[in-house]
């Protein structure tokens, strides 16, 4: 990796620390962690587009403005624009944060298990820091990824979710992180904890969305660490107001026989980077990706993903969609990295996208490196517009254009929707999909 | 029902129809026959108002309005309906939801109710039994995986559902069995009557033993070249086209 000077932006992120330092939580191994951390990024600074990771998407948007680091919520969620963020027909166990920090009124953490904590990470800071120590930081590469050192450096709240040996939690996790929309630019970044110990199961909802007029920068960084044979499934699902930026990372360290599948849905932002980076540390591990992103008309998402077939014996299946229309761009980098010892993998990858207009723009590119030789790895990309013959013929059927565009948009990205295991979920992203695409609402 | 008069038609710059004259009266039946590549599905095409189908000159007059200036969806709603010669597959549509939206989009067109869920289940049952179709079929994919002739019975089941005014089927016959012929032969016929008008496109004198035309013409060289009655088809099946090919050569 190329050398930074401190670029002025990362230099005012570290002005923008010493502001708000004194607020955040302290104590001694977090003190030096969160030090640590804040020189790294300075040191690195944002990433550009010499960058190999960051060839096609420029964060210069984000470098020519100054977002206030958020300290707390800084306003009051409108009580039925929140409801309406709740999943249907879904219950589950939910927690609210306003501008990165934990609302206990808008909460519901109810019963749990036995042993089981889910609970917002502010607290565990403040009452049992030592709890957290040696995990926070543990499972995020923070050279690699070096918006999980912004992140770090500021890290104050999020959510912290631990399940014990052999308990399964019925209830599906939804945390809900949504911005305020006023005038302060905000920089929000909250960080999500999650230790499934071995045998354990849980779903996670890790869900953003914001008032439309949010401006908001989010930088999320979510850990998880899944034991022998755990199984942790998570959705993460972005339905950001149309003027939203975030960066999001998640990472996951894999034990023996554990299971990590996740959803990653884009539906808004203005600027979306999402980077997923499983680890399979232990024999028999496997991952499952799955992923949907729809981007219209001054959008620009960007997915990285990374898989590490670290151990013989793990497998990943990676599927990943991708509808675009008007000026749409969109990103999809997929690297499978199939280390010299991983004899006996089974890795597959697909990306297909559809361009809804000949203005809209994706970049994919799936990158197979493989160091062991008896390994099963298969990838393929796509990239299509609306077949003009199923166009046509359900038009002759009587379905106007837009009705049939939009049937065959859903045909398209029906089988993503169905790998995903909740049935709420899926009627929601149903609903988003049909209120997203051009022309909107299925007639 | 239908007027077309010196229609010419480009395909990527390429005339294929040249100057067609065709008028069908309401309630008759039509057959059109002529060798491949002539420009009879181009005209179903052109009907239908495929996009990509330039129309260089002439005029095509349905029902008193101008077909030409109608979209695809109010041609069909209208009244018009093409049975493709290649029916197209749509993974991840459901078929019964076309056949659904389909008869829903003619019935709202026309100021009638929509069909909930269960009269719909009903109808499409009745007519499935008329094509002898496996319900089966409802659950799959449009066109998904299905033989050649159960593409063709799937059309001419749409056809059964949207109850057009005018029913363009080309080649309906081709790839059926002999059983599969008098299926789709009885769907044709049940239709038949009153003020609905056909246009059979066919290669074989087989299927108009089934269904009986009022009249039958030659279409070569993107013109209508010859009409008759249904004696012409049994003309064509004994001698082939080369004749009509030097008669017009002469002429
Ligand atoms: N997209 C296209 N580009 C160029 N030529 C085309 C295109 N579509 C059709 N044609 C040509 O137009 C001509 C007429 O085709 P058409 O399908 O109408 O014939 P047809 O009479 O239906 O033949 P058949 O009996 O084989 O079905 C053919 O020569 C065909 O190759
Ligand atoms: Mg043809």
């Amino acid at each position: 990796m190329s050398e930074h000077k401190p670029t002025s932006s990362a230099r005012s992120y570290e002005l923008a620390h010493a502001e708000v330092a004194h607020q955040l939580p302290a104590g001694g191994w977090l003190d030096a962690l969160r030090r640590e951390a804040l020189s790294r990024f300075t040191r690195q600074g944002f990433p550009t587009r010499r960058d190999e990771d960051w060839k096609y998407t420029s964060l210069r948007p984000l470098e020519q403005q100054r977002f206030v680091p958020s300290t707390g919520a800084a306003g009051e969620p409108d009580a039925q624009w929140l409801e309406g963020l709740k999943i249907e027909n879904l219950d589950a166990i939910r927690l609210v944060f306003v501008d990165g920090f934990y609302v206990a009124g808008l909460s519901t953490a109810d019963e749990l298990p036995e042993g089981v904590t889910v609970q917002s990470l502010a607290a565990v800071l403040a009452d049992e820091p030592e709890r957290l120590k040696g995990q926070l930081g543990a499972v995020a590469d923070q050279d690699m990824h070096r918006f999980a050192a912004l992140n770090t450096a500021f890290v104050a709240d999020g959510a912290w979710l631990h399940v014990p040996a052999d308990v399964e939690v019925q209830k599906p996790v939804h945390l809900l992180f949504v911005t305020t929309a006023d005038d302060t630019p905000r920089l929000v970044q909250p960080r999500v904890l999650v230790s499934a110990e071995r045998h354990s199961r849980v779903t996670l909802i890790e869900h953003y969305a914001d008032p439309e007029a949010s401006t908001a920068f989010s930088n999320s960084v979510t850990e998880i660490s899944t034991g022998e044979g755990a199984r942790v499934e998570h959705y993460l699902l972005q339905e950001h107001g149309s003027a939203r930026y975030h960066v999001g990372s998640v990472h996951v360290a894999q034990q023996a026989d554990s299971e990590y599948v996740s959803h990653n849905i884009n539906l808004g932002g203005a600027l979306v980077r999402q980077d997923i980076h499983p680890r399979m540390l232990g024999e028999g591990a496997n991952v499952v990706l799955n992923g949907l992103f729809l981007v219209g008309d001054g959008q620009h998402v960007d997915n990285h993903t990374r898989v590490d077939h670290a151990v013989p014996h793990t497998g990943s299946d990676e599927y990943y969609k991708g509808v675009l229309w008007g000026k749409g761009r969109a990103v999809f980098n997929g690297k499978v990295i199939i280390h010299r010892d991983a004899q006996k993998t089974d890795a597959s990858q697909y990306n297909g996208n559809l361009l809804l207009s000949p203005m809209a723009e994706i970049d994919t590119k799936p990158e197979l490196e493989i160091y062991a030789d008896d390994v099963k790895a298969a990838h393929g990309a796509t990239v299509g517009q609306l077949d003009e013959d199923a166009m046509f013929y359900l038009r002759s059927r009587g379905l106007d254009a837009r009705t049939a565009r939009e049937v065959l948009t859903f045909a398209f990205a029906g089988d993503v929707v169905s790998r995903m295991g909740l049935a709420p979920l899926r009627e929601r992203l149903e609903a988003a999909i049909a209120r997203r695409l051009p022309g909107g609402g299925l007639a | 029902m239908l007027k077309i008069k010196g229609l010419k038609a480009k395909v990527e710059n390429t005339p294929i129809l040249k100057g067609l004259d065709l008028e069908i009266g309401t309630g008759e039946v039509h057959a059109i026959m002529g060798p491949n590549g002539s420009g009879k599905s181009t005209l179903g095409h052109v009907l239908a108002g495929r996009d990509g189908y330039e129309v260089t000159g002439g005029s095509v007059e349905y029902r008193g309005q101008d077909l030409l200036e109608m979209e695809p969806e109010v041609r069909a709603r209208e009244g018009l309906f093409l049975a493709f010669q290649y029916p197209v597959e749509i993974p991840g549509v459901n078929n019964t939801y076309l056949l659904k939206a389909a008869v829903n989009a003619i019935r709202k067109h026309r100021g009638e109710a929509e069909l909930d869920a269960v009269d719909f289940l009903q109808l499409i049952k009745q007519k499935m039994k008329i094509m002898d179709m496996d319900e089966s079929f409802l659950s799959r994919g449009v066109n998904e995986g299905f033989s050649g002739g159960e593409k063709k019975r799937n059309e001419i089941l749409q056809m059964l559902l949207m109850e057009p005014k005018l029913a363009v089927l080309d080649e309906t016959d081709s790839g059926l069995d002999i059983d599969a012929l008098k299926v789709v032969a009885e769907g044709v016929n049940a239709l038949r009557g009153g003020d609905r008008s056909i246009i059979l496109v066919t290669h074989y004198q087989r299927l108009l033993n089934y269904i009986k035309p009022d009249y039958v013409h030659v279409l070569s060289g993107g013109k209508i070249v010859k009409s008759g009655d249904h004696t012409l088809a049994l003309e064509l099946e004994e001698h082939g086209y080369d004749w009509l090919k030097q008669e017009a050569a002469s002429a």
